[in-house]
């Protein structure tokens, strides 16, 4: 029980007559790197807007460090540690890079509204906090030269990284990465890994992501998760996952097993 | 570091351009007639920073921004005429319900997006419009006598005190998150902001300075009538801040400075006025279509700042 970060109960939700996702049991420990894959349309990213409250779950029931998150909002379910990127990058692309991850820190900043409005010291002081805390999550990815640069600015590999960043600076236990390597070529990927596995040390993480990579998949995940039409096929370690019949028949087709 | 020049240089720049024209006005050398264009820009200048708030920062396609306007200009007036209360009073007191009514107006209708929000606010600020009209308490379609107690003084005040809040709103953490949801409202959320609470506020404080300029509006001229707080109020309004460059504070300062000028030039011309004052609109739209500023501030064209504090 103490283990436990994460358990989703029978999650499923449903779009008018269509059921999305159904009857999804997962579980989270601390410290774990999990592996969320499937083919396309599986639900993947649905899965993951139910775990940080964009969608709300129709059945089921989840659960984080104690809490329950069904019926709480995106930014609810942030405070409570839950962060992610998404899988189509969502930046602020007209902000520099800097103010990209100031606006994630905000929530641990505690100068009030009159403070900034009055300029009293609790805002200089606070501000002052923020951009020194924003910028070594920039130093980590590198992205500090780029402190001053607009989002949009950045090349396609460097507004991945920076997500990440902004998304480790909400200060999560649990990081929810959406893709975190679509578009990225192998030294690319192989870079990512590595970072991953830094970051996940570094802040003492958890980390669940989606990715469609199976090098990368296989070559940093503990355990994985596959969904298939919305319901979860499997689930172990990458080896097991790998000669799982019915993985490779939702991946590669029921022939091939013949 | 950066931001605190900016600020004493907005202050040195209000004080040196307040006492200019207070000079000129002591010397003999500014007419009424010129008081009065200057005093009326200073409440355009008012309306189009509160409304830059909404709209240029947050992002949230507000235009019912004369309905905020009314109930300043209407309560302030009661306050004075009614009530015998000053006229700083009444300021504050005209402000302050006026926030009151944008709140009220805001959590409601800050949960729809894009042109819905514009609808429910104008059918807003209509809703408050007609309740003015009706009220015979406040003369109703003939209007309310108010008499004329504006100067340049409270108007000026008035600008400078509207400037520094919204700059140094904008430049906080709360602003960021304002910003923040007019870059991506779902990332944004994803990040912890509470983007509904930001839409309030930044409606709330939107309509606070709105109420201001209102109240100062009201004691500028010697009667206030409901159908001056029409939708084509709003669109002045909307005019500036887009023509100023939506996101950028000096711009929608600039634009409102621009525009009140040309308007009280054109006044010559009666007969061409609309059509001129269309044309300036198209021009500068056509060859600036991100706004005369764009999302830039004046503080980012010069080392040091020079007006507005606001680098968003």
């Amino acid at each position: 029980m103490s283990n436990l970060l994460l358990t989703a109960e029978k999650v499923g939700i449903q779009f008018g007559g269509l059921k999305a996702v159904q009857n999804v049991n997962m579980y989270l420990n601390k410290g774990e790197l999990i592996g969320l894959i499937g083919p396309n349309g599986a639900g993947k990213t649905t899965t993951f807007n139910m775990l940080t409250g964009v969608y709300q779950p129709t059945e089921g029931t989840i659960t984080f460090d104690g809490k329950k998150l069904n019926g709480l909002k995106p930014f609810q379910v942030t405070k409570l540690g839950i962060s992610r990127t998404f899988q189509n990058i969502r930046l602020f692309k007209d902000l520099s890079v800097l103010d990209n991850v100031k606006v994630a820190n905000h929530n641990l900043a505690k100068h009030s509204l009159l403070a900034s409005i009055l300029r009293l010291p609790s805002h200089f002081a606070g501000e002052a906090k923020m951009e020194k805390e924003s910028i070594e999550f920039l130093k980590i990815f590198g992205l500090d030269v780029y402190k001053d640069e607009l989002a949009k600015n950045l090349p396609y590999g460097m507004q991945r990284r920076l997500e990440i960043a902004r998304a480790l600076a909400a200060n999560p236990k649990l990081l929810l990465l959406d893709e975190p390597a679509a578009g990225m070529n192998p030294q690319e990927t192989h870079d990512l890994m590595e970072l991953i596995a830094f970051i996940r040390k570094e802040f003492d993480l958890t980390i669940l992501l989606i990715e469609h990579d199976m090098h990368l998949v296989m070559g940093i995940c503990e355990r994985i998760y596959v969904l298939d039409h919305g319901q979860l096929i499997a689930d172990g370690t990458p080896e097991e996952i790998r000669n799982n019949p019915k993985v490779i028949e939702a991946y590669l087709g029921e022939e091939v097993i013949d | 570091m950066k931001k605190s020049k900016a600020f004493w240089g907005f202050l040195v720049l209000a004080l040196v351009i307040y006492a200019v024209v207070q000079g000129m006005i002591s010397g003999g050398i500014l007419d009424l007639y010129y008081q009065n264009i200057l005093i009326q820009m200073c409440i355009n200048i008012m309306l189009a920073v509160s409304l830059h708030i909404v709209i240029g920062v947050t992002g949230q396609f507000s235009i019912g921004h004369a309905g905020f306007m009314a109930v300043g200009a209407y309560i302030s007036a009661i306050a004075t005429m009614k009530l015998g209360l000053s006229l700083p009073v009444a300021i504050i007191m005209g402000a302050v319900i006026s926030a009151l009514a944008g709140l009220l107006v805001g959590i409601p209708s800050l949960r729809l997006k894009g042109d819905y929000l514009a609808i429910a606010t104008l059918g807003f600020a209509e809703i408050i419009r007609i309740i003015f009209l009706n009220v015979d308490y406040v003369g109703g379609a003939a209007g309310m006598v108010v008499t004329n107690m504006t100067t340049w003084t409270y108007a000026f005040v008035g600008v400078v005190i509207t400037i520094l809040v919204i700059a140094n709103f904008t430049n906080s953490r709360h602003g960021r998150g304002c910003i923040s949801i007019r870059e991506d409202e779902i990332a944004s959320d994803a990040m912890g902001i509470n983007t509904t609470y930001y839409k309030v506020v930044a409606f709330t404080i939107g309509s606070f300075f709105a109420g201001v300029a209102g109240a100062i509006y009201a004691h500028n001229f010697f009667i206030i009538q409901p159908t001056t707080f029409n939708f084509l109020k709003s669109f002045d309004i909307l005019i500036y801040v887009v023509l100023g460059g939506l996101g950028s504070l000096s711009g929608a300062t600039i634009a409102a400075i621009f525009l009140t000028i040309v308007s009280a030039y054109l006044a010559n011309f009666p007969e061409t006025r609309m059509i001129i004052y269309s044309l300036v609109l198209i021009i500068v739209m056509l060859y600036r279509p991100t706004g005369l500023m764009g999302t830039k501030e004046i503080t980012s064209l010069f080392k040091f700042g020079k007006k507005g504090g606001s680098k968003v």
